[in-house]
């Protein structure tokens, strides 16, 4: 029985979401518009992504997640024509600023892409490459331990550590992805940007790679964006959902995916959309 | 996005609101019966409502798969989760509130066999708040009407002041006349029946509201 004599007004009402949680901010974006020419790709973008944890971008095809992902380590810088307004800053650096070290930018950010694009080189060698060429080591056996270290955070260590010499090129799909996230971790990011890390991959392999993403966000800020709307509600903590250019919501996964705010966010999590 | 997939799992969702409102209705009707029968000292009506829980039980079955098949099938998420999730809930309250009809109409059978007691008007009233919120908790089920759940969980009340007077009432004719106490005891045993049904009527409201609104209100009283 609820009560025997008294109806007792709500003390409470518990929403079905987790708040947001309160990690210091490592990316912060403001009223960012993209432009390829005179084409507005994203329009007044402002977003917070906090540290160490996973943010989701969601939408359809074209709606600008992978433009803006890749606005976050200016990929799009190599692309003739583009321009950037607003701010972008990383741990309160203007990363778009006069002089900003975009070499430096990258190795703070690294980046996955949604094809493996392993060198044709030894699977050492790969994992070696941006340690070599930013002459990150000082000798052969720091090599190699930043090397065993990448692939060990990786989860394909146990898989390779007795071929490493053989190429790259002979791993499966997913061994080869896992790979391009060893290269990005081998410098020491302390931000991953993953394009659909996961979208050519079988559902085994696809679960080590969001199995990774979920270990690496105790070291990591880590931003993926997904077709996936299933692999979003598992992997991320935050999501956000792009359409047209804009940002229509951000919020915790958990309420993205059970009450979102936005009636256009319902449509698409539910599959109304268009 | 394919639209006509998304037509199915329309269809679909319709089908579950279906088959919980046909549960729903079953578990009104049962109940509606059973305080006819006794207010009519009706045995064969309280045996049609016994006769009639075995279909109770296959709607509460059949709302069971197609939650099951949706969960697996399609995924749903927001509204459509929310929707599936308070069904799937819905189902067994509703199957339950048909039980304590059942239990209500036993009692009407073995008070049937005894001299008619003229201790059960406030029990017929507990019994038509009860019928009259679960009516309407099944109306804001269908229209997804938060408010209107809300307005339904407070006449819980009513009944529960009801059961708190007519127990003190039947355990004091329990005292005064012993000979009568077996059949103050069944008539103690329908009105904590028909409360517990507020509970469950309480209960279907609470999840309307979640379904509706995403805020989840129960554990409040």
């Amino acid at each position: 029985m609820s009560s025997s004599t008294s109806f007792a007004t709500p003390k409470f009402e518990v929403k079905s979401h987790a708040l947001l949680r309160s990690t210091a901010t490592k990316i912060a974006v403001e009223n960012l518009d993209f432009f390829y020419g005179k084409t507005q790709a994203l329009r007044d973008i402002s977003i917070e992504i906090p540290e160490r944890q996973v943010m989701a971008f969601i939408g359809p095809s074209g709606c600008g997640k992978t433009t803006f992902l890749r606005t976050l380590n200016r990929m799009n810088d190599v692309i003739p024509g583009t321009r950037v307004e607003g701010n972008v800053t990383i741990d309160g650096a203007d990363i778009y600023a006069t002089g900003a070290d975009v070499v430096e930018l990258r190795r703070k950010v690294g980046m996955v892409f949604q094809k493996s694009n392993p060198f044709p080189k030894s699977i050492f060698d790969n994992v070696a490459y941006g340690l070599k060429i930013n002459r990150v080591t000082s000798s052969r056996s720091e090599l190699e331990g930043r090397v065993e270290e990448a692939l060990k955070d990786a989860a394909l260590w146990s898989e390779v550590k007795d071929r490493l010499k053989t190429s790259a090129l002979g791993l499966s799909g997913g061994q080869q992805q896992r790979l391009c996230i060893a290269r990005a971790l081998a410098i020491r990011p302390e931000v991953i940007l993953m394009d659909e890390p996961a979208s050519a991959l079988d559902p085994i392999a696809t679960s080590k790679i969001e199995e990774l993403i979920f270990d690496l966000k105790k070291q990591y800020t880590i931003v993926i964006v997904t077709h996936n709307m299933q692999q979003a509600a598992r992997v991320s903590d935050l999501t956000a959902f792009f359409l047209l250019g804009k940002l229509i919501e951000v919020n915790s996964t958990e309420k993205m995916f059970t009450a979102p705010n936005q009636k256009l966010t319902e449509d698409y999590i539910t599959g109304r959309f268009g | 996005m394919s639209t006509e997939v998304h037509r199915h799992l329309d269809q679909e969702l319709d089908a579950l609101r279906d088959a919980v409102l046909r549960l729903g209705g079953e578990a009104e009707t049962a109940l509606r019966r059973a305080m006819h029968s006794l207010a009519e000292r009706d045995s064969a009506e309280a045996r049609n409502v016994l006769d009639h829980d075995d279909t109770v039980d296959q709607m509460e079955v059949d709302v069971d798969r197609r939650a099951i098949d949706i969960f697996a099938l399609r995924q749903p998420a927001a509204r459509d989760l929310r929707f599936v999730m308070s069904v799937t809930k819905m189902a067994p309250v509703l199957e339950r509130i048909a039980d304590h009809a059942c239990n209500i109409a036993r009692a009407v059978i073995d008070l049937n066999n005894e001299p008619e007691l003229n201790n059960h008007i406030r029990i017929q009233q507990m019994g038509e708040i009860a019928s009259s919120m679960l009516a309407r908790a099944l109306e804001a089920f269908t229209r997804s009407d938060a408010a209107t759940a809300r307005e339904v969980i407070k006449r819980d009340t009513e009944i529960n002041n009801l059961y708190n007077q007519i127990f003190n009432h039947l355990i004091e004719m329990m005292v005064k006349e012993p000979a009568t106490a077996t059949r103050d005891a069944r008539l103690l045993f329908v009105a904590k029946h028909i409360e517990r049904i507020g509970d469950y009527v309480t209960d279907i409201c609470e999840l309307t509201v979640y379904m509706a609104e995403a805020a989840i209100i129960k554990h409040r009283h």
